[in-house]
């Protein structure tokens, strides 16, 4: 009991941390101090008691988009283990639905943006549709190694041991790591594939699908960007850190400095690059994909002569 | 109580097959589907299998009919999908009445159902060939329905050919298996029997390639996506739905007479599946109408249940029954599936048809608010097809990646690599699929009218929204509670695999535990949300176009642009042509722009190969010369050399 609450707090409280992070790593880059990381809490906080616009070209999809989006994320929350070997709701296969929820939540957000009729957010979503189909074979292989060596296809099972990913999948390990990384920087719609914070409508992607919402639902759209950010750093510190399985104070405790390290990684990635031209953009995920390919590739020939 | 059941199944097929007129046909169709949905759900709850024999006065002895759960298993997807299918076309064909005949094509309709029956329940090659002729030739009479329309005749010979030749493998496939067991007798075709002749591997090229050709693997699948749209929709969703699934089901069918799997079948299906699954969306995406991209995401389904099969295969051969199981359960669930929500999709296209004089995709936009019924129904199967939850295309898919994942873990590293390529394929063609219906969905639906079809187009009948909705609700069923889907299909691919279900399924279970808190999860939010809002001003206006003032609907993203950039990186493996181009000049004049996607596999592997096999017939021409004598010559001829080698084999004696 003390396990699901502790997840759900985790769950429900950290994501908007972790873009306070990122900002506050951009600043200091930039020589600046930078919003406090407080403030993307107080942006929800704000967004949520306002109200509305809505376009008169919309219909109930626009006003969903956002709620399935969040809906979606959270229910994949509770299928990854945050730092405790336990998910509430995991089970043998969830890593599949774990990816699949992410593709529902992405179909309403898409279907949200093209029903505003405007051809900025048509722009949007077309990108995030044909960026989002590559990223995903890159995000199986990673999976893939990671389940394999454990014989299961559940995250739980998967890290119940702190160190799997450094015993029997230990060669393939930094190939997933990076794998994993860019899928990251792809879904989560960071520099170099997308910037969230540029200021030109033809330039943006995740942004520029949600340009019409306000309000509670841009709230809700907000927070759920934030939470898989959040699953995705998740994923990646299970990977590569040693997380204690028994739970208790030591395991949260590595899982939360392990995030945040995650999330200022992100910042200094996008201080310190540019972001890549859009042609681009398929041969960074595809090359993603090849060396989590060939990672598995090492893993299953390593036995064998 | 399953002799009972096949009764029942046989008798309304001999009765209604005569009757002419259009309600009479659809209703004598419901019943019969109804039937046989009946009598095919007792025979896969009795589990039992059955064989009828009838001798009838044809050289080839007797007619075998028996049912088993593989043939239960598709006879009631067949009596689903046709049965909703046959609702549907009551109210489309009503617009056809005193345009065309109708009779025929409701004739032809439930000959093609009562064809497909007679493939799942008979027994022999030569009923089953019989039968196969005959749903191949109802359906084509039904894909020239419209044979005034050029293009239509056009996908009518294509496809004519095409089924054509898958049977001349076919006839050859079952004259080796006829042959090495001695016997049309599906019963007495032993796997040992073709094993010991040394011809497995002949006979499954030919099975891949007989019935690949009516499944519609890459690079067979050309007439497909010709014939399917042509057909009207009701039909379509027959066609798309079941009848290429009589490939999948004649695969199925055969495979345990040629022996142990060896390990390059399990390849070979899984490169197949990759191949068709990731080229068959990508074309789905390019396309400008509505119904022929459907028939193209027809392939990419295709291509899934392959890579299930494929999966099976291999944990046949590498003696894991588990995941030869799972393998199965997946294709086999997919087929009911893609049954269900493509026969839905179909229709949807159909009342789109039906409702706005059109299926381009750039003409339409915004029909949510003129048909909402239809948009409803149509986006529950956009998701379905997605492949995502919690709807039933997510559930086989999950069998297919568990199997994968299962077989990577399991298997030797050889097996591993080909069961893992599933891994990425299924990944990408999930992705892509989505990027697809999205697409369909957002630009035939929402945002404003690109056109005035658009603009005035009304909603359909009844008879049309019921079919689509019952589909819809079935979907959602499956999603919800996959135990009860699994039921279904565990008998068949248990027989398949020769294991039991394999202990861990428990998962579905979560699997319809999630599903509910995601539904509850939206409900809950969608309360917030209205909560929070109540008391907060709500205000109307136009969408904001980025401070430019004058959008108008025609400068929506349209279906071409959308798909561009997911069709990119892939642009080697596409004949992309352009047409046309930017306006220029400081008084441009009107410009004009058009890009179609062609066919790699017809233009570049069959036409060619086709046009070389048309060059050596040529020289065959040296002897044709149209003359009689000359041929009653050739005649004397063959008849003095036969007469001459009976003789020598008589002496030798």
């Amino acid at each position: 009991m003390t396990a699901i609450l502790i997840h759900l707090c985790l769950l429900l409280g950290l994501p908007p941390l972790l873009v306070g992070i990122i900002t506050r790593t951009k600043s200091w880059f930039a020589g600046r101090k930078g919003p406090p990381l407080r403030q993307p809490y107080l942006d929800l906080w704000k967004l949520l008691h306002k109200g509305a616009v809505y376009s008169r070209t919309t219909t109930w999809i626009f006003r969903a988009g956002p709620i399935v989006a969040l809906a979606t994320t959270l229910a994949a929350g509770l299928l990854t283990p945050l730092g405790a070997a336990a998910a509430p709701l995991g089970f043998s296969g969830d890593v599949i639905l774990f990816a699949y929820l992410l593709g529902l939540g992405r179909f309403f957000t898409m279907a949200a943006a093209l029903d505003t009729g405007s051809s900025f957010e048509g722009m949007g979503a077309s990108r995030e549709a044909a960026f989002s189909a590559l990223a995903e074979p890159a995000l199986f292989l990673v999976l893939a190694i990671v389940c394999v060596p454990a014989g299961t296809a559940s995250f739980a099972e998967a890290w119940a041991s702190p160190w799997q990913t450094w015993g029997p999948a230990h060669p393939a390990l930094p190939a997933a790591a990076v794998a994993l990384f860019a899928v990251l920087l792809a879904e989560n719609s960071r520099i170099p594939v997308d910037d969230p914070t540029t200021h030109l409508e033809l330039t943006m992607i995740h942004e520029v699908m949600v340009l019409d919402h306000g309000g509670p639902d841009l709230a809700f759209a907000l927070y759920a960007s934030a939470l898989k950010l959040f699953l995705f750093a998740s994923l990646l510190v299970h990977m590569v850190f040693p997380v204690p399985p028994a739970g208790g104070a030591l395991g949260t405790g590595v899982f939360v400095a392990g995030v945040v390290a995650v999330a200022v990684l992100v910042g200094i990635v996008e201080s310190v690059t540019a972001r890549i031209r859009l042609l681009r953009v398929p041969q960074f995920l595809v090359g993603a994909s090849v060396i989590a390919a060939l990672g598995l590739a090492v893993l299953l020939y390593r036995g064998t002569p | 109580m399953a002799l009972l059941a096949g009764g029942a199944l046989l008798a309304p097929i001999l009765g209604r097959t005569d009757r002419a007129a259009l309600t009479v046909g659809t209703a004598s169709a419901v019943a019969a589907s109804l039937v046989g949905a009946v009598a095919s759900l007792a025979a896969l709850r009795g589990g039992t299998s059955l064989v009828w024999r009838a001798r009838v006065a044809l050289p080839l002895g007797e007619w075998r009919v028996g049912i088993d759960p593989l043939s239960a298993f598709f006879a009631l997807c067949i009596c689903v999908v046709s049965g909703l299918a046959a609702v549907y076309g009551a109210g489309y064909l009503h617009a056809y009445f005193g345009k065309r005949r109708i009779a025929p094509a409701v004739v032809c309709f439930n000959l093609l159902l009562a064809a497909m029956l007679g493939v799942v329940l008979a027994r022999d090659a030569v009923l089953f060939l019989l039968a196969w002729e005959a749903m191949s030739l109802s359906s084509f009479f039904l894909v020239t329905f419209d044979n005034d329309r050029d293009d239509v005749r056009r996908a009518g010979t294509t496809y004519l050919i095409a089924s054509h030749v898958g049977v001349i493998l076919l006839i050859a496939l079952f004259a080796l298996l006829a042959r090495a067991a001695g016997t049309f007798d599906f019963a007495a075709m032993k796997p040992i029997a073709i094993a010991a002749a040394g011809l497995s591997n002949v006979a499954f090229l030919l099975a891949l390639g007989g019935f690949g050709t009516k499944a519609g693997f890459w690079p067979v699948h050309i007439w497909l996506p010709d014939a399917h749209p042509a057909a009207p929709s009701h039909v379509s969703a027959v066609m798309s739905g079941v009848m290429i699934k009589m490939g999948i089901y004649g695969l199925l069918r055969v495979l345990p007479f040629l022996g142990p799997p060896r390990a390059w079948w399990g390849g070979v299906f899984i490169l197949v599946g990759t191949v068709s699954g990731v080229v068959g969306v990508l074309h789905a995406l390019a396309q400008h109408d509505l119904k022929r991209m459907l028939a193209y995401c027809s392939v990419e389904n295709v291509g899934v249940i392959a890579l299930g099969m494929g999966l099976g295969l291999l944990g046949q051969r590498y003696g894991n029954p588990a995941l030869a199981t799972l393998g199965y359960a997946g294709a086999l669930l997919h087929t009911l599936n893609h049954g269900l929500f493509k026969g839905l999709l179909f229709q949807g296209a159909g009342s789109v048809l039906h409702g706005s004089g059109t299926r381009h995709l750039e003409s339409l936009g915004g029909l949510y608010r003129r048909m909402p019924a239809t948009a409803t129904a149509f986006l529950v199967g956009s998701v379905a097809i997605s492949g995502l939850p919690p709807l039933n295309g997510f559930v086989s898919e999950w069998l297919i990646y568990l199997g994968a994942f299962r077989a990577g873990a399991t298997l030797p590293a050889t097996g591993a690599v080909m069961a893992l390529v599933t891994l990425p394929a299924l990944a990408l063609i999930g992705g892509l699929a989505g990027a697809c219906f999205v697409k369909v969905f957002g630009v035939v639906f929402l945002g404003e009218a690109r056109s005035d079809h658009a603009r005035h187009a009304h909603e359909v009948g009844l008879a049309m929204r019921a079919p689509m909705f019952a589909a819809a609700v079935a979907c959602l069923a499956i999603g919800l509670w996959p135990a009860g889907a699994l039921a279904l299909v565990a008998p068949a691919a248990v027989n398949l695999s020769g294991a039991a279900l394999p202990a861990d399924l428990g998962p579905l279970f979560n699997i319809s535990l999630l599903a509910t808190v995601l539904v509850a999860l939206i409900a809950a939010l969608a309360l917030l949300r209205a909560r929070l809002l109540k008391s907060r001003p709500l205000t109307q206006a136009a969408t904001w176009g980025c401070g430019y003032p004058h959008a108008t609907a025609r400068m929506q993203y349209t279906s071409t642009s959308f798909a561009d950039p997911v069709l990119a990186p892939f642009s080697s493996a596409l004949r992309i042509r352009n047409a046309g181009g930017l306006p220029d000049g400081i008084f441009p004049a009107e410009a004009h722009y058009e890009k179609h996607v062609g066919d790699m596999a017809g233009e570049r592997v069959l036409l060619p190969a086709w046009r070389r096999f048309l060059r050596t017939a040529h020289r065959l021409k040296v002897i044709q010369h149209g003359r009689m004598q000359l041929y009653l010559v050739y005649i004397l001829a063959t008849l003095v050399a036969l007469v001459l080698w009976q003789l020598s084999g008589a002496m030798r004696r």
